[in-house]
């Protein structure tokens, strides 16, 4: 799957969950990933906020 | 229940199935609630909710929503209040007599530069925001321009919180601090945190390099202690080697979704399973 912003290719690990964060090695947009079965949707992930951490 | 799957998260869930557990990954993001919605209509009747939220605010209100329908959080509402505040967190373990940095309260920039300016506790001090982690924000002061400077970009801001000031003693310590874990009150594991460069902030989200450390007898009674301040559950205990003490430990934050990945690298504890036993537990009680 390539990003939706630069073309790069994603380089998504198979065992990837639904929620999990991946970053675009080109560009560095972050994106939350949604599976469903076999099929990876990406959409994009919420920037840090103030209130953020543990 | 999530906002952001992290390694915590997959450990969790990973450590309750092999525990025989139906356990589910449940985005907070996507929840919706009203005030007819109940435990069983979410499916979560007699479930244990561990709330894992990267966002303190949203862990929080789901955490009030879930806890009106009956639902166990780990961790209570209560304990999420008192330590994603830091005021409210040091105001608490001041109160119940666990060793802090002495730290200065103030609600106006005037007042701010009042507290540093009068020598009380005076430069070097750290300057740090109420809400907020992973070391953002925090800011060792050593004179009147780099206050002021901080306070104007304050002043710039729209967030209603960066009109309250925090302002703790710089405590001279060892250029690390430990991070202990307690479940249900005890320390389960322990680690040195070190500045990858000597620097001032020993966060791991920093990049800080994690250690191994011995439980000690005062270790596990400080944590214990602060544990039963904030109201217990599965929390992160930060301490420091306090120099000007004789090496005397103090409290300086206690966090309420701890993150574990850098200790259990460091540690034979199996850390997520310890945590899923207490919020099934919490739940069966």
């Amino acid at each position: 799957m390539n990003c939706p912003e630069c073309d790069a290719g994603l380089g998504i690990p198979d065992d990837a969950v639904t929620g999990e964060i991946v970053s675009c090695p080109d560009c560095g947009a972050d994106y939350e990933i949604s599976k469903e079965g076999s099929d990876v949707a990406l959409k994009q992930a919420e920037t840090v906020g103030e209130d953020w951490g543990e | 229940m999530y906002d952001r799957i992290r390694k915590e998260e997959k450990m969790l869930r990973s450590e309750a199935e092999a525990m025989g557990h139906d356990a589910a990954a449940v985005d907070a993001k996507a929840a919706r609630m009203s005030t007819d919605t109940t435990a069983p209509g979410l499916g979560l009747d007699g479930a244990a909710v561990l709330e894992r939220c990267v966002s303190y605010y949203r862990g929080l209100h789901v955490t009030a929503a879930l806890e009106s329908m009956g639902v166990s959080v780990t961790n209570r509402f209560e304990v999420a209040e008192r330590c994603g505040n830091k005021m409210f967190m040091t105001l608490r373990l001041n109160r119940r007599g666990v060793p802090t940095p002495r730290t200065h309260f103030a609600f106006s920039r005037d007042a701010a530069m009042e507290a540093a300016e009068g020598g009380d506790p005076g430069y070097p001090l750290v300057v740090k925001p109420v809400v907020g982690s992973w070391g953002r924000g925090v800011i060792p002061v050593g004179d009147r321009d780099t206050m002021d400077a901080i306070l104007e970009m304050r002043e710039l801001s729209d967030t209603p919180l960066d009109r309250i000031y925090y302002l703790q003693e710089m405590v001279e310590r060892p250029p690390r601090d430990i991070r202990v874990i307690t479940v249900g009150g005890r320390a389960i594991a322990a680690m040195y945190r070190e500045s990858p460069d000597g620097g001032f902030k020993t966060n791991v989200a920093l990049g800080a390099e994690p250690s191994p450390c011995r439980i000690t007898g005062e270790i596990e009674d400080l944590a214990g202690k602060a544990s039963e301040a904030v109201g217990g559950g599965i929390l992160g205990v930060d301490m420091m080697e306090d120099r000007a003490g004789g090496g005397r430990l103090v409290v300086h934050e206690v966090n309420n979704t701890v993150e574990f990945r850098g200790l259990s690298s460091v540690t034979s504890r199996n850390i997520p399973r310890e945590m899923v036993e207490f919020a099934a537990s919490e739940a069966a009680a």
